[in-house]
């Protein structure tokens, strides 16, 4: 067994419950199996010579060694139901329990996507019910709920104003997406898989859209842009209905990212604002479990402009039934999941919308505001803001605080490890500098952000006191030391075997 | 030789009748350690100011424009192979591509040694 800074202290390297815990390759025998299975019977072999010729090489383990084994690395994980994850952009929220007990419920988790619609009208009515809320909350015509990701929502959203677009005769003549440079990395990807090119929009000295530059950019061969708001740097676009007064004017489609919209849910509607398609991050915005947690979900409101192209399956109620409708209408673009969307999640986001109501959903937003602009006050002293003012939803600073400490982001980030903490976004947004997006959330108590924030301001004023050795060895305390990225990124070893292992 | 930059922090300099193109010094400190290089294909043509290859660092993932326009005429195999040698060497070996201009008068646009310290040190 070979361990990288394997604690020598104690026979095991076990330091009490943190367990070192070996790969199942390395604590099984290849000839051993935690199953009895009986011999099989000799039966004539249909497989026409493409049957296995060797050992399928996988790891024999007991029963109870199984178990403990995913139990133990499931406990080397942090997670939301341990502490304050406070990854801007990625909203990690509480997932309430209420939410599982919903999903758990028999009619909606056995249910089969292939079941007859006459066995399955709950289910179809609870998409219809949830399709209705994002359709009020965003004040938009349509929606899309097969999409089963942010990226993929987007993908959407592209493809329907491209078949808005080739529809109108325009096909070939507008081909440039605009989007912000500091947009999410899916933004651009998307364009490009729609077959577009990308031009990036220079942001203002405050953050946002640099509205004069945009209109510059603006003419007949633009098809769409692609603006997040809040935008990434955690800011309110202000000048959002000039930008999409001038798109328009231009002749080309506002795509809305929505991947912020947990900051202004229930109080702004991205339908006033002149938003022709938008995702929404289920798993954000309405607390389904993500990153690593489970899968997300991306439905895509459309304006009416869109609403024909939209994808199908959708359900419509009709003569006091739900019904599926499958069949793709003249201008649909057709078809993006073999299915229906991610049906867990639509229970889960259902529940907490439910749960919260219309007024709940507004105060998330709200105290997810309120968290941020209370983790800036208080960090501001010693840690320095990216941008003047007030944030949205989350709050981003630079690294001009750790100027000649010898200490970088990355190595402040490595340091919240040894406090307890899964880091912040590091290095997103790319406009600034060495950037830390904190994103905590409406989760959070006073108590357990101000517990945070002395850490934080504990940390500042060790760099700045020159403890750079400090930061450079952390993490000292995580079942590993800092793991070399480089080697990684540049050898990485993809699959197990027995001399790679012993490389190691 | 005179080595011209962009605001993008490429460098240009000439070699025969094509120019040879590769990031800065400045641009490589700023990535950290380079992970992975995508260079385009020989033939391929570019105008001023294209995605021309892509640079991925440990901390981010960055696009390279073309500094000036015209056809990719020879690549650097070594510098994909190798993405370290930017680390090393940006301004020599790990060069990215030689381009043959289809305006060469583009290339007195760009900022000189003296201004492009003069816009790193500030930006």
């Amino acid at each position: 067994m070979t361990m990288n800074n394997q604690d020598q202290s104690t026979f095991t390297g076990n330091k009490a419950l943190q367990i070192e815990e070996a790969l199942s390759f390395e604590i099984g025998g290849f000839d051993r199996t935690g199953v009895d299975f009986p011999p099989a019977e000799d039966r004539p072999n249909r497989l026409g010579g493409l049957g296995r010729d060797s050992e399928i090489g996988l790891p024999g383990l007991s029963e109870p060694e199984t178990m403990r084994h995913f139990v133990r690395l499931s406990q080397k994980n942090y997670a939301i139901d341990m502490g304050p994850f406070p990854l801007g952009s990625c909203t990690m929220k509480h997932n309430p329990r209420l939410n599982e007990k919903i999903a758990r419920l028999p009619g909606f988790a056995d249910l089969h996507p292939l079941a007859p619609q006459a066995c399955a009208q709950g289910a179809l009515e609870l998409i219809d019910t949830l399709a209705h809320w994002l359709q009020e909350l965003t004040g938009m015509p349509a929606v899309a709920m097969s999409p089963k990701a942010g990226a993929h929502g987007e993908l959407c959203g592209m493809m329907a104003i491209k078949a808005a677009i080739v529809a109108r005769g325009e096909g070939d003549k507008r081909t440039r997406v605009l989007a912000p440079e500091s947009a999410h990395g899916t933004n651009p990807a998307t364009a490009v898989q729609c077959g577009f090119t990308v031009e990036e929009i220079p942001g203002d000295a405050t953050g946002r859209v640099d509205l004069a530059a945009l209109k510059e950019k603006l003419g007949e061969d633009v098809a769409a842009i692609m603006v997040t708001n809040p935008n990434t740097c955690g800011l309110f676009e202000r000048d959002i209905r000039a930008i999409a007064d001038a798109v328009h004017d231009a002749g080309g489609y506002f795509y809305c990212d929505g991947a912020n919209f947990n900051a202004i849910a229930g109080k702004v509607k991205p339908g006033d604002l002149g938003v022709d398609a938008m995702h929404i991050n289920l798993h954000k915005t309405f607390s389904t479990p993500h990153g690593g947690g489970g899968p997300g979900a991306g439905p895509t409101v459309l304006a009416a402009a869109l609403a024909d192209f939209a994808p199908v399956p959708y359900v419509v109620h009709r003569d006091g039934e739900y019904h599926l409708i499958e069949t793709e209408s003249a201008n649909s673009f057709g078809r993006l999941t073999a299915f229906h969307g991610q049906m867990g999640m639509f229970t889960r986001a259902l529940a907490y919308m439910m749960s919260h109501g219309k007024d709940g959903v507004a105060q998330a937003a709200e105290d997810a505001v309120l968290n941020a602009n209370y983790v800036l006050a208080r960090l501001k002293a010693e840690i320095t803001p990216a941008f003047d003012g007030y944030c949205m939803h989350e709050a981003l600073f630079d690294d001009r605080f750790l100027k000649d400490t010898g200490v970088e982001t990355i190595d402040f980030a490595k340091a919240m490890i040894d406090e307890g903490y899964h880091p912040m976004t590091m290095y997103f947004p790319l406009v600034v500098h060495g950037a830390m997006l904190i994103e905590p959330t409406e989760s959070e108590s006073k108590r357990e952000l101000d517990l945070f924030c002395d850490a934080l301001l504990s940390l500042a004023k060790r760099a700045k006191a020159g403890e750079a050795e400090t930061f450079k060895a952390a993490p000292v305390y995580a079942p590993r030391r800092r793991l070399d990225e480089t080697a990684a990124a540049r050898k990485p070893v993809l699959r197990w075997t027995p001399a790679a292992n012993a490389a190691r | 030789m005179t080595v011209m930059y962009t605001k993008d922090h490429e460098w240009v300099r000439a070699d025969g009748d094509l120019y040879v193109i590769g990031i800065s010094a400045h641009a490589a400190e700023q990535l950290g350690d380079v992970v992975f290089v995508e260079l385009p294909e020989t033939g391929k043509t570019f105008a001023k100011g294209d995605d021309m290859a892509v640079v991925e660092s440990v901390k981010a993932a960055s696009d390279v424009y073309a500094p000036i326009s015209g056809e990719i005429m020879e690549v650097n195999s070594a510098v994909v192979d190798e993405p370290g040698k930017i680390n090393e060497d940006a301004m020599g070996a790990a060069w990215f591509v030689k381009i043959k201009p289809s305006n060469a008068s583009e290339i007195d646009a760009l900022m000189d040694e003296a201004a492009y310290k003069d816009f790193a040190e500030n930006s």
